[in-house]
């Protein structure tokens, strides 16, 4: 390499409890490059920005060198002034701010007192978002603002503060494609001034669009680095899980089956119209869009969250009205939530207090107590339905990866016994390796009689694993497709349009 | 307006309840809407707003402190033997040594809840005990009056004959303005400031930004122990006396007003004018009540409804009303 790396990594090693996060990896980033770090969830990517960005120290023994400078220890402060900066996945913004103060937070950090500059923050906020070409009010507090924006100002805010370096982790996990489309060509905008990033992504055709190379993690070890221009996703796939997958489609004809639920007219003001679909027993309908089209909020209808202005829902050919959730669940359906961290799930507590929480009412013995064995019973079934890799079932929710974690949501609402599960989004977080246990199953509880409603943004998810496939935009179903007769790209030019 | 009603929508909620109750009781009775009546409840209220800027800084912060008006009790102690050992001393010296002895006890609830990592709330109900028992514990309960003469000599900045007697502006209604506008210059003109609502609001989020939390605690319960001692002065000021049990129960009295005043127990949220309107909401309502003759055993009552009504009607969004809703956006 001619000129000096941004980043210069080598026998990286972190420890924590005993568990080895990280084994002696290399890491080399070019200046103006724009690098991927792939791996399965759990393969020590955040680990690896952490240790960068001085959030942890690695074990004795690491070489650091930034832009060509040692370093023996690097604290937050030390790679920010380096121009270092991390879009975390979780953002890092805070709530009760206003946008101008998020993006120009630098402006305010030092241990020495000043006055703040109000004016120049305002400024440097507005020039940093031009940069984006996203307009936002910068008087509004961050927590009225979509997640969608919340990301732009995140993004903002690493350009405000001069970064030379900038790790983008999983940036565009909640953007719709458009986002992501204007997301990329900022980051293309960035390379060309010679700003380097470092980019974090479970979407591999996005890794493949965007990087110049990428480098491979797996288990805490180094895979390899690789050049993107000649990659496949098939190919990153195996490097990254060690296992080779082969997607084909998964449809089947089930319209010879009756249908379990029935939908006519179904309209929510302000949120989608006249919808009308049915889902047949044993069938997996997909049900596409881009963030903002009306799915989930099509799903909180069906669950009972709330209530629809016009229209009917037939379940077994009866005409339900659910008064909450509760009455949908008595009826059989079973929703597992886009949010799983914050909504599927209570984190702290342990896997198996999780796996029964919606179904107490079964595992209670004689006088309405909790009965400890039907619990161990129920949970020791599931875990062993649907190969979840757990410890102990005393063990905290937040011990799992991610694909595990979506796999006890799942049992928790199999074990209601529903006839109609929604899932929305079931794969956000989840790492390709587990992604194709979850559609197994998936495939299997049709097989069973279920009738599954499949929520997602990615079109591709959809096409595999659908046997038939609605596509939902402002509000209203604009078409319906059979996977096994459409390809997946006619299917993405017409959603992604 | 409609930036205020945004940007302010607790205390733009509180300005318009309080504003209708001072109506309501201007028609009620006529001894409200008297200069006596006013200025006597500012003169009896500054401490309550000097604790309620104190305690706002650490809500800001993500904290809580029990503690605060139990710590002015020993600050009145303490203040009284050093006074007499330098034999008298002034306001300024007062207010020196009584903001500093206030800020050490501040720090002691910042150094255990940083360096413990106990959260701010247990940290403080143990401290509320140690400082209340030890000060019971030494001094017996024993009331002290012989206070230097200019501690127990009220200070007239303004006064005016009306109708209805002598209305007057007091020492500690100046003490609390300037409180007030070093709070407030702390918390929205400061880099300090704006990191102590960045802290409070995402502690992880401040963490990785490089805030130190250890210098945001010492900060935050430093300033609430200041203001607590300050107040501890006034308030000798006011009664020409110190008792040990004066103060004790105050501190739920502030946090309660401070609440109402648009503070978030979770952090990041709240302001000086709310911590004004919020006391001066509860202030006026049992000055309204007692000029109605109501019991004095209603009061309690009365001002624990408030508040519950005020919180569970928090969500009510007054910016909408005014703002045409924006549509079609997810």
């Amino acid at each position: 390499m001619t000129s000096a790396p941004a980043i210069h990594l080598r026998h990286i090693s972190k420890v924590f409890g005993g568990v080895k996060a990280l084994q002696d990896v290399d890491f080399d980033v070019g200046m103006g490059e724009v690098h991927c770090l792939a791996g399965e969830n759990g393969c020590g990517k955040s680990t690896l920005i952490k240790i960068i960005t001085g959030v942890y120290q690695p074990e004795p023994g690491a070489e650091i060198e930034i832009f060509g400078q040692r370093y023996a220890q690097i604290t937050p402060t030390v790679a920010r002034k380096a121009g270092i900066a991390v879009i975390w996945q979780d953002l890092a913004l805070f709530a009760e701010m206003t946008v101008a103060e998020n993006i120009a937070f630098e402006a305010v950090l030092g241990n020495r007192p000043r006055r703040v500059r109000h004016a120049e923050m305002r400024r440097d906020a507005t020039a940093a978002l031009d940069r984006l070409g996203v307009h936002l009010d910068l008087d509004a507090r961050l927590g009225t603002l979509p997640i969608a924006e919340r990301q732009m100002v995140a993004i903002a805010r690493a350009l405000v503060g001069e970064a030379r370096l900038i790790f983008m982790d999983e940036p565009t996990a909640s953007l719709t494609q458009t986002e992501t489309d204007a997301l990329l060509s900022v980051v293309r905008t960035l390379s060309a001034q010679g700003v380097t990033v470092v980019f974090v992504s479970h979407r591999l055709a996005e890794v493949l669009e965007i990087a110049n190379r990428v480098t491979v993690l797996r288990d805490g070890r180094l895979v390899g680095v690789y050049l993107a221009e000649g990659m496949t996703q098939t190919r990153l796939t195996e490097l990254m899980t060690g296992k080779t997958f082969d997607q084909h489609v998964a449809a089947q004809d089930t319209a010879a089956s009756e249908p379990v639920l029935e939908v006519q007219g179904l309209t929510r003001k302000g949120e989608f119209r006249d919808i009308s679909f049915a889902l047949r027993r044993g069938e997996v309908l997909g049900l596409t869009g881009l963030i903002g089209a009306g799915r989930t909020e099509l799903a909180h209808v069906l669950f009972g969250m709330t209530r629809p202005d016009a229209g009917t829902v037939t379940l077994d050919g009866r005409p339900v009205r659910f008064r909450s959730n509760r009455d949908a669940v008595a009826a059989g359906i079973a929703y597992v939530s886009e949010d799983r961290l914050a909504l599927g799930l209570i984190q702290p507590q342990s896997i198996s207090d999780n796996a029964v929480l919606a179904v107490l009412k079964k595992i209670t013995g004689g006088a309405g107590l909790l009965s400890d064995d039907r619990q161990e019973g129920l949970v020791a079934h599931w875990v062993r339905e649907l190969g979840v890799k757990i410890g102990k079932p005393g063990d905290a929710m937040n011990t799992l990866s991610g694909g595990n974690q979506q796999k006890l949501v799942l049992a928790k609402w199999l074990a209601t016994q529903p006839k109609v599960l929604i899932l929305d989004c079931p794969t956000v977080g989840v790492d390709v390796g587990a992604r194709a246990g979850i559609f197994r199953i998936v495939r299997d509880l049709a097989a069973q009689g279920l009738g599954i409603l499949l929520i997602s943004d990615e079109v591709t998810e959809v096409h595999f694993n659908a046997d038939r496939i609605l596509h939902m935009a402002g509000g209203r179903i604009v078409g319906e497709y059979d996977p096994r007769q459409t390809r997946v790209e006619e299917l993405e030019a017409a959603v992604y349009a | 307006m409609r930036n205020f009603l945004r940007s302010y929508p607790s205390e733009a909620k509180l300005l318009v309840v309080l504003l209708i109750l001072c109506t309501l009781l201007a028609f009620l009775t006529p001894d409200f809407l008297t200069l006596v009546n006013l200025t006597s409840l500012l003169n009896n209220n500054s401490v309550n707003v000097i604790w309620a800027v104190g305690l706002l800084v650490v809500l800001i912060a993500g904290g809580i402190d029990i503690s605060f008006a139990v710590a002015a009790s020993v600050v009145q102690y303490i203040c009284v033997y050093v006074f007499a050992a330098i034999g008298g001393g002034n306001w300024a010296i007062g207010l020196i040594v009584a903001g500093g002895l206030g800020m050490s006890l501040g720090l002691i609830n910042a150094f255990l809840i940083h360096q413990f990592r106990i959260i701010s709330i247990v940290v403080t109900i143990s401290t509320f005990n140690a400082f209340f028992g030890l000060l019971m514990f030494i001094t017996s309960g024993r009331f002290l009056y012989n206070l230097p003469s200019w501690w127990s000599k009220a200070v007239y900045l303004w006064e005016k004959e009306t109708p209805q007697g002598w209305a007057d502006i007091r020492l500690p209604v100046a003490v609390m303005a300037v409180c007030m506008v070093a709070t407030w210059f702390l918390i929205r003109h400061t880099t300090t400031g704006r990191q102590l609502y960045a802290f409070g609001d995402n502690p992880e989020g401040a963490r990785r930004a490089g805030i130190s939390i250890g210098l945001m605690q010492a900060i935050a319960f430093g300033w609430c122990g200041m203001m607590a001692g300050i107040a501890g002065l006034m308030q000798a000021n006011i009664t020409k006396e110190v008792v040990p049990m004066a103060l004790i129960g105050r501190e739920l009295d502030v946090l309660a007003a401070v609440v109402l005043g648009g503070a978030r127990l979770g952090g990041g949220r709240g302001s000086i004018l709310g911590c004004f309107l919020g006391v001066a909401l509860v202030a006026v309502t049992q000055n309204g009540l007692n000029l109605l003759g109501v019991s004095p055993y209603a009061f309690k009552m009365v001002v624990g409804a408030i508040i519950l009504l005020a919180i569970s009607t928090s969500n009510l969004d007054l910016a909408r009303l005014v703002t045409p809703r924006r549509k079609g956006r997810e």
